[in-house]
């Protein structure tokens, strides 16, 4: 008990110091369902190039590993990692980078919207 | 190709996955019987079973009288030789006269249909009457439903097994060998298949699909088969084919590339599946497949292509989804 104590008082100086505490600032995205968004993932096959979590296979290589996406400031490297911004690159992402061997995704907006919340969840 | 023959969202046909297990979930009367056989055989094994086991607990614990009678030479001749011989004999006669019209040589007018097990796919032609290959395709079957057709199984390699558990039972595909097998389906649907016969590296990932037509459908899907692909509108996806040497190892009819190793690629925007039957078939997964198929199915034949650029990969992949 006096351990936790000392170790809350020790954090809370920590949080109050940081900019942004992630685990408080969820992006939640209205009507979406983490749940959904895995299965239009497995049914789309996102993980023929992607590693995700909680897909067991295939486990891709091509593009980056999905893991611990939520944490991630950027998308691909270059756009902010904003809900609007990720569902667009999801369902079009040549628009946003004409380079990008990813192509467009064919999935609806809410599909790609539940994607998001999926990806939103890997810590 | 129109969109009744893509598989509709979120159905991917069940090879070996779900409940009733497909093997034990037949549509049509070469695998019916078959599952009919099964029950049988596991009734008997059930039956066997509870008497043997009563009879080994009254032969221990079993009131004396009981325990005579089981210690006899009588009963060994009865229940331990001439039961064995009666009800396997009925057995095997019952299994063999199920099974044999399903391999009887192909008669006359009667549709064939090649099936070649190469490492890890699956080469399909589809025949004519004088035994002519008329389509070449790949990793996809299409048929009628409500009539036999006759699979000619052969092998490019190695043994392989071919099996689609809704539509039939196992038929090994042997070097040097043809093996017939009768497959009916008596619902339209897509059936999923599987090596059953393990030949190597990513044998688990060699899948295939069967799709079955109502008659007019399935002539309509057959005349768009035949055709060649269409005059490309994609030239800069046919560009990134060609200069990347794709068409050494694949065909696309209509088109320069006319290799044999690989899988025919005519129509293979039309595809349910990519890489054998294990992949959904978008624009997506075929940039994945072609960026680095190893990756997903480690030791098939296609190599990665780690030279092309990101729009490059888009390219080519958009050019393969359209043809259809």
């Amino acid at each position: 008990m006096r351990l936790a104590a000392a170790a809350a008082a020790l954090s809370l100086p920590l949080g109050l110091c940081a900019c942004a505490d992630k685990s408080d600032a969820p992006r939640p995205i209205a009507g979406a369902e983490a749940s959904r968004g895995l299965a239009v993932i497995e049914r789309t096959g996102c993980a023929a190039c992607h590693r995700v979590p909680g897909v067991d296979w295939p486990q891709g290589t091509v593009g980056g590993s999905l893991a611990g996406f939520a944490d991630r400031s950027l998308i691909a490297g270059r756009f902010p990692n904003q809900p609007d911004v990720l569902v667009r690159w999801l369902r079009d992402a040549p628009s946003l980078s004409p380079e990008t061997g990813m192509p467009t995704m064919p999935i609806s907006d809410a599909e790609a919207r539940d994607v998001a919340a999926y990806l939103y969840t890997l810590k | 190709m129109s969109a009744d023959l893509r598989i509709p969202d979120g159905v991917q046909p069940r090879g070996l996955e779900g409940w009733p297990p497909p093997a034990m979930d037949p549509v049509g009367p070469m695998s019916q019987p078959l599952n009919t056989l099964t029950w049988v055989l596991l009734a008997m094994v059930a039956i066997v079973s509870v008497v043997v086991v009563v009879a080994l607990w009254l032969a221990l614990f079993g009131p004396r009288s009981w325990r005579r009678k089981l210690g006899g030479e009588r009963l060994v001749l009865i229940a331990g030789f001439a039961f064995p011989v009666v009800v396997l004999t009925g057995l095997l006669v019952y299994g063999l006269t199920t099974t044999r019209q399903v391999s009887a040589a192909p008669e006359p007018g009667e549709m064939r249909i090649r099936v070649t097990g190469e490492m890890w796919w699956w080469r399909v032609a589809y025949l004519d009457a004088q035994g002519r290959e008329v389509i070449q395709d790949a990793n996809e079957v299409h048929i009628p439903v409500g009539q036999p057709v006759v699979f000619e199984l052969e092998s490019a390699d190695v043994i392989h097994s071919f099996w689609v558990p809704r539509l039939g039972g196992k038929m090994d595909m042997i070097p040097g060998r043809r093996n017939i097998l009768r497959l009916q389906a008596d619902e339209p649907g897509a059936f999923g298949g599987q090596c059953a016969e393990y030949c190597g590296g990513p044998h688990a990932l060699m899948g295939l699909v069967v799709v079955a037509h109502a008659p007019t459908d399935f002539a309509a899907w057959q005349a768009r088969a035949a055709l060649p692909a269409a005059r490309n509108s994609l030239p800069a996806g046919a560009a990134v084919f060609e200069a990347s040497g794709c068409g050494a190892c694949h065909t696309i009819r209509g088109t320069a590339a006319n290799g044999q190793a690989g899988p025919d690629l005519t129509h293979v925007g039309s595809r349910r599946t990519l890489g054998a039957g294990i992949l959904p078939n978008n624009q997506g997964t075929m940039a994945g497949w072609i960026s680095d198929s190893q990756s997903i199915k480690p030791g098939n034949r296609m190599p990665a292509y780690p030279v092309l650029t990101g729009q490059q990969l888009r390219d080519v992949s958009a050019y393969l989804e359209s043809l259809k």
